[in-house]
């Protein structure tokens, strides 16, 4: 692709395209939650689209988690599309029952009658000194729950393809963007949260993990912000020699194991690298689907790097000697291959 | 109506949080700018100031002593300092040190001190079912201390916050509970998101007291709140207070703020309580000149020590972040 040809936007401006496309194309889409009207959601991910769909399509709710994220659940089954945003994916406590109870579970129980197409939007992740309730990935916890696809985008292409596969998906949709993808001003300037984004609407099916790097002597899992952490970490190794696959999982639910035992099978080792919490959550089981699907290609036990078994503290040492980075990364995919 | 010293004293209060938080403000763009980076500088993350609400936190704590229980928001500085918060180690947690209350685990939003039993937390209403506990606590164990949560206007529409005002009036607990009405939850004006005017109405439907506050006036709240504080004390139950306050600054710093207009920040600016409370105890002879410069004078001193204290002392070491999981 030549320059010229190239779109570039922001992770956040990628989001709010999909969203006003998918608005355009099908009235029964509408987006609620706090700030998302003249504020255009605190991370931008709906930025314009109260000036372009007014206050009916566009709705600034009151902080009533339960109300709200229970009222798209009904209006779902009602016959609309909502998209409804939470701020950050910690605040999710406030409003549980509605999300693992009654949106997740409801189609199941009503024997596939009953279809709850609504997108729930959230923005994850630290690495800013934010706290211990402003800081958190949490997609494992829902990963743990049946009944709601997860998505978790690292770049602006995907985000935009599967924003749009999201409210087309006819089930509960959690759609969780990391801060630091965004491509916000006011973080810390990230060159990964910009890229080429076509202006025609396209689908990036649920599901499907993505090879951001191709490589020969190591698997790097990993998503979200991890995935550009990662990237930079594969450039070091490069320079040793050694020659590191990147898979961006992109959805947790539904997990593309397929895609991570082809690698494994020609890389024969696996490094796993997670923002959320250790235990009990995406990395172990990763490394799970290996051990079942591919244990024989293994050159050498699986490793995994992820956030300490700690709440996220504040401060900026702290915070920073629990998340995985970019020396981190190598020095754990060095091991492997050493 | 408070006494000269009373007046005096919520005078100097109110001047220490303004300080405290303007040189928060200060360290906290150090490092931020030209290109605002919210991971950068002495004092990351997110940073919500309460000028313009002091009258509430002054007016309500100067019933207070340290065995009474406070609950705050994500805005809790001047709640803190009101209360009696050692302004050295708060200022130590804002800054991330070793030093701080939480040895910088906590951070802004989450400070928590034994010494004047304050908690607070960044979830919307969430600190209110804590205050409720603390009253509870303390029939049981035979004290007349009580619990004080504040809370905004937003948090007024949360579930807990009804949940909250039901349990304390059905145990009939020695609550107060304090509505900081600025008008805004980030972007959402109060017309936009409650059906009622006033916050106060909502007391009638739990069975207790609610009293409205229309002016941001420190004296009236100190009346109001003197009232409830008495009540809860001698076991007679909880009561509802709603302040309309003021915002003066972003929803947090950095908030461009494009959805206030520039009318409102002026009408602000020419309204600031402080300003108009400390004119009046001027002009009505509570306070000379000169006192209210000395006051000012001895909160500048007071709080640059504190930052002092906050920017000289050590940060903890990276790998206690694996400390304080487990009592
Ligand atoms: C449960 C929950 N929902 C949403 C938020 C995000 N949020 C932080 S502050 C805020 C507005 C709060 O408004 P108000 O209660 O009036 O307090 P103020 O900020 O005006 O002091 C919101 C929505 C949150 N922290 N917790």
């Amino acid at each position: 692709m030549t320059a010229e040809t190239k779109r570039l936007l922001t992770t956040s401006k990628a989001i709010s395209e999909a969203i006003a496309q998918e608005m355009e194309r099908d009235a029964s889409v509408f987006a609620m939650g706090e700030d998302i009207g003249t504020y255009g959601g605190i991370f931008g991910a709906t930025e314009g689209l109260l000036a372009k769909f007014g206050p009916e399509r566009v709705m600034d709710t009151p902080i009533s988690e339960t109300g709200f994220i229970g009222a798209a659940t009904g209006a779902a089954i009602a016959g609309m599309r909502p998209i409804v945003e939470l701020m950050f994916v910690d605040f999710f406590g406030v409003a549980m029952d509605q999300i693992y109870n009654h949106m997740a579970k409801i189609h199941y129980e009503s024997g596939g009658n009953v279809k709850v197409p609504v997108v729930l939007t959230t923005a994850i992740g630290g690495g800013y000194s934010d706290g211990a309730q402003h800081s958190q990935t949490l997609y494992g916890l829902f990963a743990h729950l049946p009944g709601m696809k997860i998505v978790v985008p690292s770049t602006p292409y995907d985000a935009k393809g599967l924003m749009i596969s999201a409210i087309r998906d006819d089930n509960p949709v959690l759609y969780m963007f990391h801060k630091g993808v965004m491509g916000l001003g006011w973080m810390t300037p990230n060159p990964r949260a910009t890229g080429h984004v076509p202006e025609e609407p396209y689908t990036i099916p649920i599901g499907k993990a993505d090879v951001k790097r191709p490589g020969k002597d190591v698997t790097i899992v990993t998503l979200s912000l991890m995935v550009h952490r990662a990237l930079d970490a594969a450039e070091d190794l490069a320079r040793e020699g050694i020659d590191a696959e990147v898979i961006d999982l992109r959805s947790v639910i539904p997990l593309d194991r397929e895609a991570i035992i082809e690698s494994v099978k020609k890389t024969h080792r696996l490094l796993v690298v997670d923002e959320d919490y250790r235990s009990f959550g995406l990395t172990g089981e990763v490394i799970t689907s290996v051990i079942e699907g591919a244990f024989d290609h293994l050159d050498v036990p699986p490793a995994r790097l992820a956030y300490p078994d700690v709440p996220i503290p504040y401060s900026r040492p702290l915070e920073q000697f629990c998340l995985p980075n970019r020396e981190t990364i190598a020095a754990a995919a060095r091991q492997l291959v050493g | 109506m408070p006494s000269n010293d009373t007046l005096r004293a919520m005078h100097r209060q109110m001047v220490r949080i303004r300080l405290f938080e303007e040189t928060i403000q200060q360290s906290y763009f150090e490092g931020k700018l030209p290109a605002f980076d919210i991971a950068a500088g002495p004092v990351p993350g997110e940073m919500h100031l309460a000028a313009g609400q002091e009258p509430v936190a002054a007016g309500v704590c100067a019933h207070l002593r340290p065995s009474d229980t406070v609950t705050a928001t994500h805005r809790p500085h001047h709640v803190a300092l009101a209360h009696g918060m050692d302004m050295r180690r708060m200022a130590a947690e804002i800054f991330g040190k070793d030093t701080g209350l939480g040895h910088g685990k906590g951070g802004h939003m989450h400070l928590f001190d034994p010494a004047t039993n304050f908690g607070c937390s960044g979830i919307i209403a969430e600190g209110m079912p804590g205050a409720v506990g603390a009253a509870l606590a303390a029939r049981k164990q035979g004290r007349d201390d009580i619990a004080v949560s504040f809370f905004g206007e937003g948090a007024a529409n949360q579930g807990a916050f009804h949940e909250s005002l039901n349990l304390a009036a059905v145990w009939k607990l020695g609550v107060v509970f304090v509505c900081e009405d600025n008008d805004w939850a980030i972007s959402v004006p109060k017309a936009k998101s409650t059906a009622i005017a006033s916050n106060a109405d909502r007391a009638a439907a739990y069975g207790m007291p609610g009293v409205l506050i229309p002016d941001n006036d420190p004296v009236a709240v100190y009346e109001a709140a003197g009232e409830a504080v008495a009540r809860a004390r001698r076991g007679g139950g909880p009561s509802l207070i709603e302040v309309k306050t003021q915002r003066l600054l972003g929803h947090f710093e950095g908030d461009p703020q494009l959805y206030r207009t520039a009318e409102e920040m002026e009408r602000l600016k020419a309204t600031d309580a402080l300003h108009i409370f400390e004119r009046r105890l001027v002009d009505t002879g509570v306070l000379s000149e000169a006192d209210a410069a000395e006051a000012w004078a001895a909160a500048r001193a007071e709080v640059d020590d504190a930052i002092g204290f906050a920017r000289t002392s050590p940060y903890p070491q990276p790998s206690d972040a694996l400390l304080h999981v487990f009592a």
